[in-house]
C-alpha cells in the first residue's frame, strides 16, 4: 500500500507556534510561577527550601528565589508553598543570561539582560533567513536528544520557519548544546564551536546544561556546559519541550523575546515589551 | 572513605582474591544461569566487595567476593563469561580493582590520566574536575597498513554522542570499538548520600528516555529493604507509564529506522505516532517522560485522567499505529534493508546474556515482567512475547511490534482494573528509614534494569543503576558486518541503545 499524504486522513497536524498558542500547552509542566506576593508562612516556604532536590530556591529574609536554572521541575515546591509556588504550563522560558534564570529578578538584573540582549541582537543581524542549527550532546540523559530531534516531526515541523539541522559545524549558526558538560565532550564540543562560522550563537539546552541538574558538578561533569563554549542563551526544563526547545533557538537568533508569553501573567511579576 | 584507615583487616582473604574467585558464578553460567552483572561496593579502609549476579530459575542470584585494600584485584571472568568483560573494565575505571587476566582491559567509562587515581577508589572521590586520558586508546590491531577510522562521538544529526572507532588492515575483518566515555558524568557516586525520596530523581536521569524503568527499579530497591507494600492502585498506574515509555521507545526505533532508509513520509508518520505518544504521557502526568511518578512506596500523583478517559486516548492511538506498521512492514524496499542487517547469533547473544528486545529477537532472554514479575505484572495476563530467532534488525523490529501490541493491552488492563478498585485510601505507602543492600529491577523498553541499592539509616551509600544499554553494548561488535558504515544507523536503530544510559 503506498504511503499518502497524512495530512488528508489526520487533517492538520503542525502547530501554528508561534503565531498562535498550542493546544498542547495546557497539559504540560513547564515552569514553576513563583508568586511575587508571598502567600506562604515561615515554615511552609523553609520546608520548601529544604525539599527541594537541587537547591534551586533560596532564601533572603521574606524574599524568595527560584533558579529555573536548577529546577528539574519535581514540583515538591508546588505541594508545600503553593501559595508562592505554581506548576504553570509555560515553556517561553529561554533566558539571555544565566541570572535571568533567577526569578524574581534582583536588583540591576534587568539593565544586565537588556544589555546581553541588546549585545546578541548586534551579533546575530548578519544571519540569513534561514537558520542552520547543529547539536552536539555534552553528557545529556538522552530526552533532550528526544525533544531536539522532536523539532522535525510534522508537530513542530520547524522547516517552515526556515530553522534547518546541518551536518556541517562549517555552515551552522546555531549551537544546540545538551548535557551536563560531561568531561570527554569538553574537547570535541569545543572543535564544534571553533569550526563554526561568525556569527554564531550557542544554545544550552535543559536544566543539564545550565548546571548540571540533578547531577550537579563532579569529576566528570563540569556543572553545566557555561564552563566549556560561550552560552548566549539557556532554555531550562528537565528536559524542556519540543516547544521550549524552538522559542530557544528563536530567541537566540532575535525572531522572538524572551520572556514567557503562554497566556499568564509574567511569572516573573515584572513586564516586557 | 579514606586510605589512612587501612588496618589489620586489609590483608585478611588478599592471597586468595587474585587467585580464582566467583566459583559459583562460573558454575551457574555454565549451568544455564543468565549472568546480569558484576558490581563494586565500596567498603571502609579501601576495601570493597564484589557482587556478581546471575539469573536463573526465576530468580537473582549473588555471590559476593571481599577484596581487600591491599590487594584491589580478582581474577578475571571474561574469557568464560564475555558478558562480564565491560562489567571489569568499569569497575577497573572507576574503582580501580584490576580484573587479572582480562582478555582486553581497555579504559571503557573514564580513562583515568596519567597520576590521577580511580574516582571511586580507595583515596575518595576526587573533588576535582579530571580529563580523561586518551593515550591508552589506540588501536590494538597492529602491523602494516593498519588504520583506524573514527566515527564520531560528534556525528551528524541529532544523536547521543559516541564513538565507533574501526579498526581494519584491510583485509581481516574490521575491528568495531565503542567508546562510551565521552558522556561519563559520574551520576553512580552523586547517589552517596542522598534520600530515597531525590535518589529516584537521579535515577530517572540515569537513562532519560528510560525513565519510569529506572525509577521503578530503583524503588523496588527500596521498598524491599523497607518492607513497604506498594498499594495495588498505584502498580497500576505504574504499569499504565511504564508501558506507554515502552510504546514511545519502540517508536523511536521506527524512527531511527525510516530516517536511516531515507523513508521521509514514513519518518514523518512514525515521529508523529511518537509524539502522540510523548503528549498523551504529558496529559497523564505533566511529563512527556513520565517523571515525578513513581516514587519509592507508590506514586506521587495519579492519572489526571479518568480511567475511561485513558481507554479512550489509546485505542485510536493504537489503530493507527497498528495500521501504519502494517503498511510500513510491506513495503519491500524498507524491509529488505532490515532483512539480514546485523545478525546478532544465538550463540553470541548467550555470550554476551543479551538482555530485551535484542535479546529476544536472537531466541534469547527474559523479559523479567513474567520471569520476575513484580509489581501489579503478575495480576494482569501479560503474554509472554513470542521470540524470534532471526537475530537481525528485522526480527528485532518484530519483537518490538509485538511488544508495543502487548503494551497496549497491559495499558488497558490497568486502566479497567482502576476503574474497577476506584481510589485507594493512599496512592503512597510510607516507607521508613531504610538500611542495607538490595535490588530491584524492571524491565525497560531496552530490556532489564538493576538497581543495586545500599543504604545506611535512610541515607543512601551507594547505588548502581544497571542499565540495559550498558550490558547490551558489548554485543555490538559481533553484530557488525564488515560494510559497516552503510549499516552502522540500522544496527544502532536497531538495538535501540541509550548511550546516556551506557557510560552514565
Ligand atoms: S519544582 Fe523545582 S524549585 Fe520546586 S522543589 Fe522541585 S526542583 Fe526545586
Amino acid at each position: 500500500m503506498p504511503w499518502i499524504p497524512r495530512g488528508v486522513r489526520d487533517g492538520i497536524v503542525t502547530s501554528r507556534y508561534p503565531r498562535q498558542p498550542d493546544g498542547f500547552g495546557p497539559f504540560f509542566f513547564g515552569h514553576v510561577h513563583v508568586a511575587p506576593a508571598l502567600g506562604d508562612g515561615p515554615e511552609a516556604l523553609a520546608d520548601a527550601v529544604r525539599a527541594c532536590p537541587t537547591g534551586a530556591i533560596t532564601l533572603d529574609g521574606d524574599a524568595v528565589r527560584l533558579d529555573r536554572g536548577r529546577c528539574v521541575l519535581c514540583g515538591r515546591c508546588v505541594v508545600l508553598a503553593p501559595g508562592t509556588f505554581r506548576a504553570d504550563p509555560g515553556f517561553e522560558t529561554a533566558a539571555f543570561e544565566r541570572r535571568e534564570l533567577v526569578v524574581p529578578p534582583g536588583e540591576g538584573d534587568d539593565a544586565e539582560v537588556a544589555a546581553a540582549r541588546a549585545r546578541l541582537a548586534r551579533r546575530v543581524r548578519g544571519l540569513r533567513r534561514s537558520v542552520h542549527v547543529r547539536h552536539v550532546d555534552a553528557g545529556s540523559d538522552g530526552s533532550e536528544e528526544w525533544e531536539v530531534a522532536a523539532l522535525t516531526n510534522p508537530v513542530y515541523d520547524v522547516q517552515r520557519l526556515g530553522v534547518f539541522f546541518t551536518a556541517s559545524p562549517k555552515h551552522a549558526d546555531v549551537l544546540l548544546v545538551t548535557g551536563a558538560g560531561s568531561a570527554g565532550m569538553e574537547r570535541p564540543l569545543r572543535e564544534t564551536y571553533d569550526l563554526m562560522p561568525e556569527p554564531k550563537v550557542v544554545v544550552a539546552v535543559g536544566v543539564d546544561a545550565a548546571s548540571g541538574g540533578m547531577v550537579g558538578e563532579r569529576y566528570a561533569a563540569r556543572g553545566g556546559v557555561a564552563q566549556l563554549v560561550p552560552v548566549d542563551v539557556f532554555v531550562p526544563g528537565s528536559p524542556p519541550s519540543p516547544f521550549g526547545i524552538l522559542h530557544g533557538i528563536l530567541a537566540a537568533v532575535g525572531i522572538l523575546g524572551s520572556r514567557p508569553h503562554d497566556g499568564a501573567e509574567d511569572p516573573a511579576g515584572r513586564s516586557r515589551t | 572513605m579514606t586510605a589512612e584507615m587501612a588496618d589489620a583487616e586489609g590483608s585478611k582473604g588478599a592471597a586468595s582474591s587474585a587467585v580464582v574467585t566467583f566459583p559459583a558464578t562460573r558454575r551457574r553460567v555454565r549451568d544455564g544461569a543468565r549472568f546480569c552483572g558484576l558490581f563494586a561496593l565500596r567498603r571502609p579502609a579501601g576495601g570493597a566487595q564484589l557482587l556478581s549476579v546471575v539469573s536463573a530459575d526465576g530468580a537473582l542470584v549473588v555471590e559476593e567476593v571481599p577484596v581487600a585494600a591491599g590487594e584491589r584485584r580478582y581474577s578475571s571472568l571474561a574469557h568464560e563469561i564475555p558478558a562480564s568483560g565491560w562489567y571489569e573494565r568499569r569497575i577497573r575505571d572507576l574503582f580501580g580493582i584490576e580484573p587479572v587476566g582480562h582478555p582486553r582491559p581497555d579504559p571503557l567509562v573514564f580513562p583515568v590520566p596519567p597520576g590521577a587515581y580511580a574516582p571511586l577508589g580507595p583515596a575518595g572521590e576526587p573533588e576535582a574536575a579530571m580529563s580523561p586520558d586518551l593515550t591508552p586508546l589506540a588501536p590494538h590491531v597492529h602491523g602494516e597498513g593498519v588504520f583506524a577510522i573514527p566515527y564520531g562521538p560528534v556525528r551528524s544529526g541529532v544523536f547521543e554522542a559516541v564513538e565507533y572507532l574501526l579498526e581494519t588492515s584491510g583485509e581481516d575483518i574490521p575491528h568495531l570499538r565503542t567508546r562510551i566515555f565521552y558522556k561519563h558524568r559520574g551520576v553512580e557516586s552523586r547517589f552517596a548520600g542522598m534520600s530515597a525520596d531525590d535518589g529516584v530523581l537521579l535515577a530517572e536521569r540515569v537513562e532519560g528516555v528510560a525513565s519510569v524503568a529506572h525509577a521503578l527499579a530503583f524503588s523496588a530497591a527500596v521498598e524491599q529493604l523497607g518492607e513497604v507494600a506498594v498499594p495495588l492502585q498505584a502498580e497500576l498506574v505504574r504499569v499504565v507509564h511504564a508501558e506507554l515509555e515502552r510504546v514511545a521507545n519502540h517508536l523511536d526505533t521506527m524512527v531511527r529506522h525510516t530516517e536511516a532508509a531515507g523513508q521521509a513520509v514514513a519518518y514523518a508518520v512514525f515521529s508523529h505516532h511518537k509524539e502522540r505518544v510523548q503528549r498523551l504521557r504529558a496529559r497523564l502526568c505533566g511529563s512527556r517522560f513520565g517523571r515525578g511518578v513513581v516514587v519509592p512506596g507508590g506514586i506521587g500523583q495519579s492519572l489526571r485522567l479518568r480511567p475511561a478517559e485513558v481507554l479512550a486516548a489509546i485505542a485510536p492511538l493504537q489503530r493507527r499505529i497498528e495500521e501504519d506498521v502494517r503498511r510500513l512492514m510491506g513495503t519491500p524496499s524498507f524491509v529488505d534493508r532490515l532483512r539480514g542487517t546485523g545478525v546478532l547469533s544465538r550463540d553470541d547473544a548467550r555470550r554476551f546474556a543479551v538482555v530485551g528486545p535484542v535479546g529476544r529477537a536472537s531466541g534469547e532472554a527474559e523479559d523479567v515482567r513474567t520471569s520476575r514479575p513484580y509489581g501489579a505484572y503478575a495480576r494482569l495476563g501479560h503474554r509472554v512475547v513470542a521470540h524470534r530467532t532471526g537475530g537481525d534488525a528485522l526480527a528485532r523490529q518484530l519483537v518490538r511490534i509485538d511488544e508495543i501490541a502487548g503494551s497496549f493491552h497491559l495499558v488497558r488492563q490497568a486502566a479497567d482494573m482502576l476503574g474497577e478498585l476506584g481510589e485507594p485510601a493512599s496512592w503512597r505507602a510510607t516507607v521508613p528509614p531504610v538500611s542495607g543492600r538490595a535490588i530491584g529491577w524492571a524491565e525497560a523498553p531496552q530490556g532489564e534494569v538493576l538497581s543495586v541499592v545500599e543504604a545506611d539509616g535512610g541515607r543512601l551509600a551507594q547505588v548502581t543503576q544497571r542499565t540495559a544499554s550498558f550490558h547490551n553494548l558489548a554485543a555490538y561488535p559481533a553484530a557488525f558486518p564488515k560494510d559497516i558504515f552503510t549499516d552502522v544507523a540500522f544496527i544502532e536503530a536497531s538495538f535501540g541503545l541509550s548511550i546516556a544510559g551506557a557510560a552514565c
